[in-house]
């Protein structure tokens, strides 16, 4: 059994020596044990190349896609492996947001939303489909300023519009837990204050992980952290208590700006 | 030695100047032997050819050699026009790009998933091979496979499988290289919802890329809609109008190819070779509107 001693109740997830290689010799992720707690935000922290994204797309097994990429360990979902379940099953209980926002380029805004359902072949009827693309589009706050273009391309919109689409597509799967990577390195203040918003907002009905490289972010909305170097998950706490009072010296030199 | 007293600066821009007069005097020349052809031509082809286009061009048949006659002897315009050729034209082109555009897209798709193994990398010279076959090769190929083994006679179908043969190198890269455009990012976007990947190649990919696809598409009927040498072998050339495939086909090419040998019908070569010039043109035209339309999106 995985150690569990900063206090998580009710972990959704619970990663057990992860390590992840995208050629034999050099492990991007190195032996990874961490859980996430329900309903929280949890911010992967570190500098540039130190394997945050590689373990979050791991989470979704995105790295299926690419057949060269070695992956050790396991992973639970609610106690049950993700590698026993279903891709889709898996992917529509786990969603993910990307560093640049990827709405479909041939879908309406409206079809982008219920992009999962349409490409995966879900067939709903026209009610069903109006209901959560409104639903989901409230739920990002994009509903009021799209509502009346909903049938013009998801590329039109602003980066910061695109975005909160594609966590609207995200959510109309209805899934339990979101990764974003990064989300907000490409968008603008104010377009990243409204993000931010909503993932705070957002976190009463999913349990959220998110990969940022700003510690102001993290300060800012996460509930638990966890600090990443080389590939190690060199510390991992309640937000707080990481920010205030580190462990691991590598960490505060982090936090401090000392590297970054 | 002192260079600055041999050479004023004066000589020196005097001299530039020359030299840049005389390159410019070269790049005009050469911009003017490399436009004149398609000028002549296309001019050649109005002055002669459009007095012979009118509905009657579009309506009737081809005629024969004995109605041009007592035509030109009588002194009026040579009757009838190139209907049998113009169907003739658009059911091969029809039947080559049914055979061709199926394959050529799923072998385009297969070479940019495997871009880089080595079984990709041959299929990749093979196609560049095929490319370079002349195109009376792949008639004699249409005629031993097609006319001697499966029709039993010349054939809509013979010809169209040669035509076939040539449009597929073009279909085959272009898709390969209009796949590559399609970012990375929204395949993961695809993965990401759990979509299966046949169901992105088909639902995200081939979608995302249709322009391109399209712009292949065309270009490759251009290529092969003023084809003759082929089809003499295969389609051999009918004066009625077929759409049956198993039986002998007009095409523009092929009347135009009659009209030159048939002293009578000299003048139906020039409006022919207009409506053929003509309809490249407009296909060249469509692809550039869709590939112009594709970077402003
Ligand atoms: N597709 C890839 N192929 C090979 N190496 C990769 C690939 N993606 C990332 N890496 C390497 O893995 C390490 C971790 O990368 P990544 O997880 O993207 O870091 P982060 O998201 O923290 O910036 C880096 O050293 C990077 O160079
Ligand atoms: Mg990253």
């Amino acid at each position: 059994m995985i150690e569990n001693n900063i206090g998580i109740k009710d972990p959704v997830l619970s990663i057990a020596n992860l390590s992840i290689a995208y050629d034999e010799k050099k492990f991007a992720v190195k032996d990874v044990n961490a859980f996430i707690e329900r309903n929280a935000i949890t911010a992967i922290m570190g500098p540039s190349g130190c394997g945050k994204s590689t373990l979050l797309r791991a989470i979704n097994r995105m790295h299926e896609l690419y057949p060269n990429i070695i992956t050790k360990g396991e992973i639970l979902l609610n106690g049950q492996s993700i590698y026993e379940m279903q891709t889709i099953q898996l992917r529509r209980k786990v969603g993910m947001v990307f560093q640049r926002p990827n709405p479909f380029p041939t879908l309406s805004i409206y079809d982008n939303v219920i992009a999962g359902y349409k490409l995966n072949g879900i067939r709903l009827n026209k009610q069903q489909r109006d209901d959560i693309v409104e639903k989901s589009l409230l739920d990002v706050t994009l509903w009021d300023e799209v509502k009346d273009s909903l049938f013009k391309k998801g590329t039109f919109l602003s980066g910061g519009q695109q975005q909160r689409l594609c966590i609207a597509r995200t959510l109309a799967f209805n899934p339990e837990v979101i990764l974003l990577d990064e989300p907000t390195s490409a968008l603008d203040p104010i377009a990243t204050a409204k993000v931010e918003e909503l993932l705070v907002d957002l976190k009463k009905k999913y349990t959220i992980v998110l990969v940022t490289h700003n510690m102001s972010q993290a300060a800012r909305i996460s509930d638990y952290s966890m600090f990443m170097y080389l590939g190690e998950l060199l510390e991992h706490g309640k937000t707080e208590a990481m920010f205030t009072n580190p462990k691991n010296p590598k960490t505060e030199e982090y936090l401090t700006g000392k590297f970054g | 030695m002192n260079v600055g007293s041999g050479i004023t600066y004066l000589d020196i821009a005097q001299r530039r100047k020359v030299r840049n007069n005389i390159f410019r005097v070269i790049v005009i020349v050469l911009s003017v032997i490399t436009i004149s052809p398609i000028i002549l031509i296309i001019s050649k082809l109005i002055i002669e050819g459009i007095g012979q286009i009118n509905l009657d061009f579009f309506t009737q048949l081809a005629p024969d050699t004995f109605q041009a006659m007592s035509a030109k002897m009588s002194g009026e315009k040579i009757p009838g026009g190139i209907v049998n050729g113009i169907t003739g034209t658009l059911f091969l082109v029809l039947l080559a790009s049914l055979m061709a555009i199926p394959v050529g897209i799923m072998a385009g798709i297969y070479l940019y998933e495997n871009g880089n193994k080595r079984y990709a990398g041959f299929i990749r010279n093979l196609t560049d091979i095929l490319q370079g076959v002349p195109s009376i090769v792949l008639g004699i190929i249409g005629y031993i496979w097609i006319v001697k083994n499966v029709t039993n006679g010349f054939s809509a179908l013979a010809g169209s499988v040669a035509l076939a043969i040539m449009m597929l190198p073009l279909i085959v890269r272009s898709t390969e290289e209009t796949m590559k455009m399609v970012p990375e990012s929204i395949k993961e976007a695809g993965a990401a919802l759990g979509v299966p990947y046949h169901r992105i190649i088909l639902k995200v990919m081939i979608p995302s890329s249709f322009s391109g696809l399209m712009t292949g598409i065309l270009l490759a009927v251009s290529r092969i809609i003023g084809e003759t040498a082929p089809l003499l072998l295969t389609t051999l050339g009918s004066p009625v109008i077929n759409f049956e495939i198993d039986k002998p086909t007009s095409a523009v090419p092929l009347l135009i190819w009659n009209f030159y040998n048939d002293p009578n019908m000299i003048d139906l070569i020039w409006s022919s070779s207009l409506f053929l010039m003509g309809f490249v043109l407009i296909l060249n035209l469509i692809s550039k509107r869709i590939i112009a339309h594709r970077e402003k999106n």
